[in-house]
């Protein structure tokens, strides 16, 4: 399968990318890895008239500590992501996420950026980043803003950002001594979750996100404020279909998907220590 | 568009469209046959190749995204006099093919698995070859053939 005809772009810094953005509008797509925009473009769901390639901006590859928070760089690869030291010890459940994403191939390619930016319900690493109540930073002509990640999914694979921004930056506010897990349930081994859930809990945090319970990833409020006001794992992840809207499909019915997301959130908060 | 990538320590260029996937790029414009298409759809590793040194599945890639770059194959693995390397060999040693087709991509996931991770337990073979798959379902002599190759190379 090959894609429809597009014009390449190479750029070469952030603001050739917004630049190149800002003149070709809706028609150009920006693309890291490309594992989720590639395949769209074979099967000719996406057709960019215009493809700006961000992969050389090597600036956009770091995690750093940044105090309150760490900083992870939109183009750092899930690779970097799953094994770097300062995520492991301080956000564990978006390494074991990350590590749950496809497969090695997949990993060396693939971006926490381009993950985030493509918006998909069914993708483990929005879950950890709700969890974890992570920001975004996104870059236009106007300067930078900071979104809160849950404001950021707007709709099935639609984000906040403008077609004139890109985002650079996703930071992770730090949890000391949370616990936290990752339950993914899914028939093979390199399948996307049925649905998944992201834990995190600590003093005075409370954080869970689903994957694949909505048509965007999904923050369970029911799950959280439950578990702030002192409920046991039992009686937390009996609310956890609360407020989804869970799709049917060959794999799952909204049914199924409700009662794994119940059984995946009590095991989940159970490993956590709830 | 003019692109250029190192194919197995030689330097090729060729005027290709854009939208060229590294696969094709690999095989249709360098000529080198040995990778294989499979799902064409980054499921099954059959196109599995080092990029700069790292497996990646070369029709999720494009060829332009690539340029200037470095790309190893299958026919890049043996040294020149036609001694095969360390993972050939245990795939030889350890009847780690039936069919053969996905063999070029089993063995380029292997390299790059055991480079990253040189002392594996036969778990860590098994999930880290999760991206290639065998229809021939030859899996078990796939993973003693990395087993063996991984204790060789250290």
């Amino acid at each position: 399968m090959i894609p429809a005809n597009f014009d390449y772009i190479q750029a070469g810094s952030v603001d050739e990318a917004i630049q190149a953005l800002g003149e070709h509008g809706d028609e150009a797509k920006l693309v890291a890895g490309g594992h989720s925009l590639i395949p769209l473009m074979k099967f000719r769901l996406a057709t960019p008239a215009y493809l700006v390639d961000i992969n050389r901006l090597d600036d956009l590859k770091y995690v750093r500590d940044d105090g309150e928070y760490l900083a992870v760089g939109a183009l750092t690869r899930h690779c970097d992501v799953e094994k770097n030291d300062l995520i492991v010890s301080n956000a564990g459940v978006l390494a074991q996420a990350t590590h749950n994403v496809g497969d090695p191939q997949v990993r060396h390619r693939g971006t926490i950026g381009g993950a985030v930016a493509h918006g998909d319900p069914a993708s483990d690493i929005p879950s950890a980043l709700l969890a974890l109540k992570a920001t975004v930073v996104v870059r236009g002509p106007e300067g930078e803003r900071e979104i809160g990640i849950e404001d950021f999914f707007t709709g099935f694979l639609e984000t906040d950002l403008h077609d004139d921004e890109m985002l650079t930056e996703v930071r992770i506010p730090k949890v000391p001594d949370a616990k936290w897990s990752f339950q993914k349930f899914n028939r093979r081994a390199q399948d996307w979750a049925i649905v998944g859930a992201s834990i995190v809990c600590g003093d005075g945090h409370a954080g869970v996100g689903l994957v694949n319970m909505h048509s965007v990833p999904f923050r369970s409020e029911a799950v959280e404020s439950a578990l702030l006001n002192g409920a046991n794992a039992e009686e937390a992840g009996d609310l956890a279909a609360e407020g989804t809207e869970a799709p049917s499909d060959l794999n799952a019915s909204k049914d199924y998907r409700e009662h794994l997301a119940r059984v995946l959130v009590r095991r989940g908060l159970q490993e956590a220590g709830r | 568009m003019e692109v250029s990538i190192k194919i197995n320590g030689v330097e090729q260029s060729y005027d290709v469209e854009p939208r060229m996937l590294l696969v094709q790029y690999i095989r249709e414009a360098a000529g080198l046959t040995g990778t294989n298409i499979g799902c064409d759809t980054s499921s099954c590793g059959a196109c599995t190749v080092h990029l700069d040194g790292e497996s990646v599945k070369s029709c999720t890639v494009l060829a332009a995204q690539v340029n200037g770059m470095e790309v190893t194959t299958i026919e890049g693995l043996a040294d020149n006099d036609g001694t095969l390397h360390p993972v050939q060999r245990a795939f030889h040693e350890c009847h780690a093919l039936q069919c053969g087709y996905c063999t070029p991509g089993m063995v380029m996931a292997s390299v790059s698995m055991i480079e990253e991770n040189p002392s594996m337990t036969e778990d860590d073979v098994r999930e880290g070859l999760e991206g290639n798959l065998c229809r021939c379902t030859g899996y078990h002599n796939i993973v003693k053939a990395v087993l063996q190759a991984s204790e060789v190379s250290l």
